[in-house]
């Protein structure tokens, strides 16, 4: 097929043949390692370890050469597939490409190569880029003042509750419970947990949004906050936000929002706006820091005036100049009465450099085409493809749109999940299956604004293709292009082999 | 403008048309008109790359000239140019969590072979797919005790980082766990300070964070006395050539794996090491990828024990955790497989080589004390100057070196059970790591010399 204009779907991955493991790769006596000439004599651990603490034998790691170890790793990444490849769909997700200047700013030596812990008048650069990102997001979520340390958005998620609870401990309250949506990513009930509250869910209404008659009757004096994820996970705008946060509010309640989304209403609507109290951001999400197969991720926490004073500390801050003509001086402070530390150090600072290169990259006006266009890939997509996918609440969307598999499963015996193997072949990453939970075989598609109008053209007719195997029966051997065939995940969970040891 | 969209005037006419709308904004509809920002963010327009690079640029920092004596957790350790290169492919870079296991074989294996690594230093037979650092890999151990045990009570030696310390105190506050800290006595837990109520984790570092070597056995024994699981905060590189957790007989090890391959980067990202008994597997913290096979009975991988999980388990789950170090973890692996068998023990050798070097040659200056008397130490170690360690670290800047870590800026100017109040302000934490040359460290105790007077 032509592939004018730019469509991004894989060529198939490579590797029909399994990987040997790294072990299995070993002889002994290769080796790859090279160490600095250091002028001392060599001594064993026999003459710098006390014998009691001493190993009895080395650490059992590959042997391999150079050689061998580029090798072993290039084809692994030939078995990997990547947005770099193609389009990567997975709703929720926010896989857009990741502009290489990001990666490039991190690998300066003038940030890379600085130590946490050295003294802040030798680390002026980065606690100027630290103000100025949290700056940036402020800006963005409508907030006064931010903790960059959270490490990912769960780890965000758990520093807003603890703040939540210190909010309300230093009120003299303790409430017990925060609110979530049926809808919610698993993480927000799970932090919940861990913030020390219970969850009370509300479920959605047939307009796929909070129930706000439901939301009212849980409402009361215990109720420490609510989480909220706007656009929520059916990609929709919760119209009635305002309402929400009323009602909250007015029970002394604060508002937690789920920055998942957030890429959807850059420079359109921001969360401090809508009521929000606390703010994640899925810096790996929205601003493009890549995923690296499951992170590193970054998930500031942004927080409304009153809660400002509870952050985690020590955060970068502009101190007084001495003189006007002099030059921004920077130092670390901790808020009076902050809840403490959330990372061993300021968190993951390399991530958070290559957020804020794409907040500047992107200026204000690059990030509200960010959102124009990312909405509008994906009302384009679920226009297309409502003739063959079932469109549970089929009305306009914002940045994702959850399909649901449903009527072609109990039509053809075909599962959300074989549709998504079923794309796999057709040499794109599968949407989110299975999520959220209040949709049947739930395929949740979020473009992103960076895939062009040939690739979602490309990727509608795939979803067709698909479709239509579906209804011959074809689905149940797919995936067949890929390095292995379908994964037997039970065999996986029942025959645990968690490492190379492990092997019968 | 600089742009990553692809979308030309002429395609986004067409969607909007295929969409029935006359313009973009329409597309927000759904956004109450009095929520509308209705202005523009206050931010600067977008800027060209090399524009955004020149700013990057200027924020360069001294810090990073310097020849590096700190340590505390962050070590300069040599990353060659082989490890950077294959960390980088934007194959590992860009993925996803691998929730579609056909298309995510690389990135799975490397994990699978990053756990095997990890479980093999830490001598333990259970290593999880990483966490976000070594402090986040604590509180998740903790976490684990607390629950197989059903105790709340947490003995916490003063020897593990003053940072880590804080961060399990900042999480406890929503566990409700009860942290008792245990002092040192010569750069020693001493467990005979604790009362010997029952408690649901002892929790150690190997070497601590002030480089001392702790004995184990008495922390199993005080652990072994309170019904408690023993954690051992570890580092990895001292593991090379120290009996290994497992066999001094933890439940729980975990470390902060930032000098497998990662740069200093002012903090992170970084790697949070976990390994575990078998019988703790179902507790695990975050993603463990298992080896299986595919419907053609070739050998496979996949994320598996996925029901402990919050996107499962929900309210329920054992941990929040879900995006987590993927990259750095799979950095780990390639410079774990390019140090080797010998490689990795020669490194921790070298290290020890350096350090024992360079604490001998600053101890025999006239302002220089031990910190924490005879106890030994493998590859940092803790000193008491004359003047106040911030002074030394200023003046040997000037000299072109980090001197190493100031530990009132870990422990806060009253100090906590692992350096008292008077002693904090002068107190100095100096590491050694392979890249540092004997001529270095001579001229650095020269400088050093200097710098007290």
């Amino acid at each position: 097929m032509s592939a004018a204009g730019g469509r991004a779907a894989s060529a198939p991955l490579v590797g029909r043949e399994a990987e040997p493991t790294i072990f299995e790769l070993s002889r002994p006596g290769r080796r790859s390692y090279q160490l600095p000439t250091s002028g001392f004599e060599e001594l064993g651990p026999d003459e710098l370890v006390p014998p009691e603490h001493q190993r009895s034998e080395p650490v059992a790691l590959a042997e391999v050469s150079e050689r061998d170890l580029v090798g072993h790793f290039t084809r692994l990444s030939h078995r990997q597939y990547s947005v770099d490849l193609g389009a990567y769909p997975l709703g929720s997700c926010t896989m857009k490409y990741n502009p290489k200047v990001c990666d490039a700013v991190a690998a300066l030596s003038g940030l890379s190569d600085v130590h946490p812990a050295a003294p802040a008048e030798l680390a002026q650069g980065w606690l100027a880029t630290l103000t100025e990102l949290e700056r940036a997001l402020c800006e963005l979520a409508g907030m006064a003042a931010a903790t960059l340390q959270p490490a990912a958005g769960a780890a965000g998620e758990l520093t807003g509750l603890l703040l939540m609870r210190a909010y309300d401990e230093a009120r003299g309250e303790r409430r017990q419970r925060v609110i979530i949506p049926d809808s919610a990513h698993g993480t927000n009930p799970a932090s919940v947990t861990l913030g020390g509250y219970e969850v009370t869910t509300v479920q959605s209404d047939e307009r796929g949004c909070v129930d706000v008659g439901a939301l009212r009757q849980v409402l009361d004096d215990d109720v420490a906050g609510m989480m909220l994820t706007n656009p929520n996970t059916l990609g929709l705008f919760e119209e009635d936000i305002v309402e929400i946060a009323d009602a909250v509010h007015e029970v002394g309640g604060l508002m937690y929002y789920d920055g998942a989304n957030l890429n959807a209403i850059l420079g359109v609507v921001r969360p401090g706006d809508m009521g929000f109290d606390i703010v994640h951001l899925n810096l790996h999400k929205t601003f493009a820091t890549p995923h690296g197969g499951g992170g590193p991720g970054a998930g500031p926490v942004a927080v409304a005036g009153h809660l400002a004073d509870f952050l985690p500390g020590p955060r970068a801050v502009r101190l007084e100049s001495a003189g006007p003509d002099d030059p921004p001086r920077y130092g670390w402070a901790t808020p009076a009465r902050s809840i403490g530390r959330v990372h061993g150090w300021h968190g993951n600072a390399l991530v958070l450099a290559r957020a804020l290169a794409y907040i500047e990259v992107h200026g204000r006006d690059g990030l509200l085409r960010v959102a124009e266009r990312a909405v509008l890939n994906a009302n384009w997509l679920r226009r297309r493809l409502a003739g063959t996918l079932a469109v549970p609440f089929d009305r306009p969307c914002m940045h994702e749109v959850v399909f649901s598999a449903a009527p072609v499963h109990k039509r053809t015996g075909a599962s959300a999940h074989d549709v998504a193997k079923g794309l796999i072949d057709e040499g794109f990453h599968p949407p989110t299956v299975a999520f959220p939970l209040i949709v049947d075989d739930a395929l949740m598609v979020e473009p992103t604004e960076t895939e062009s109008y040939e690739t979602l053209v490309a990727l509608a007719e795939a979803i067709e293709r698909v479709v239509a195997r579906a209804e011959r029966h074809e689905l149940a051997d797919a995936p067949t292009t890929t390095p292995v065939r379908r994964v037997d995940e039970a065999r996986a969970a029942r025959m645990l082999i968690p490492t190379f040891d492990a092997r019968r | 403008m600089p742009d990553y969209l692809p979308h030309t005037d002429e395609d986004v006419a067409a969607m909007l048309e295929f969409l029935g709308l006359a313009t973009l904004d329409e597309l927000f509809a759904a956004v109450p008109a009095a929520l509308r920002l209705n202005r523009e963010l206050a931010l600067d327009t977008g800027s060209p790359e090399p524009d955004v690079l020149a700013r990057a640029r200027a924020r360069a920092n001294r810090a990073a000239e310097l020849i590096c004596f700190a340590g505390a957790g962050a070590y300069d350790h040599e990353v060659p140019p082989v490890v950077r290169q294959l960390a980088s492919r934007s194959e590992f870079v860009t993925a996803y969590t691998p929730y579609q296991p056909e298309v995510a074989q690389g990135g799975l294996q490397a994990i699978f072979e990053f756990q095997t690594m990890v479980s093999r230093l830490f001598g333990l037979p259970i290593a999880n797919a990483s966490l976000y650092d070594g402090a986040s890999a604590l509180v998740e151990a903790v976490n684990l005790a607390v629950g197989a045990t059903g105790r709340h009570r947490v003995l916490v030696s003063a020897g593990v980082h003053p940072n880590w310390r804080a961060v399990l105190a900042t999480f406890a506050a929503g566990t409700g766990h009860q942290l008792v800290e245990v002092p040192l006595t010569e750069g020693r837990s001493d467990w005979s300070t604790a009362d010997s109520e029952e408690a649901g984790a002892v929790v150690v570092g190997y070497p601590n964070y002030l480089g001392c070597l702790e004995d184990l056995g008495a922390a199993r024994a005080a652990a072994d006395a309170r019904g408690a699981l023993l954690a051992v905060a570890a580092d990895p590189v001292a593991a090379g050539i120290l009996k290994s957790p497992g066999e001094w007989g933890a439940d729980v090890a975990v470390g902060e794996g930032q000098p497998f391959g990662a740069p200093l980067g002012f903090g992170g990202p970084y790697l949070g090491l976990f390994a575990c008994s078998s019988a703790h597997v179902r507790r695990l913290p975050g993603r463990l990828v298992g080896e299986t096979v595919d419907a053609d009975g070739t050998r496979a991988y996949v994320t598996t024990l996925r029901a402990r999980e919050q996107d499962i388990r929900r309210e329920k789950a054992t941990s929040n955790v879900c995006t987590n170090q993927t990259l750095i973890a799979l950095t780990a692996a390639v410079q774990l497989g390019w140090l080797g068998t010998a490689g990795l023990a020669e490194v921790a050798t070298r290290c020890a080589r350096g350090a024992q070097h360079c604490r001998a040659g600053l101890l025999a200056l006239d302002g220089v004390e031990p910190l924490t008397g005879t106890t030994p130490t493998v590859r940092e170690f803790a000193l008491g100057l004359r003047v106040p360690a911030a002074v030394v670290q200023a003046r040997l800047a000037e000299e072109g070196f980090l001197a190493g870590v100031a530990l009132d800026q870990l422990v806060g100017e009253d100090g906590d059970g692992s350096v008292g109040a008077e002693e904090a302000p002068n107190a100095l934490l100096v590491s050694v790591t392979e890249r540092r040359t004997r001529t270095e460290i001579d001229r650095f105790v020269a400088a050093f010399d200097k710098a007290l007077r």
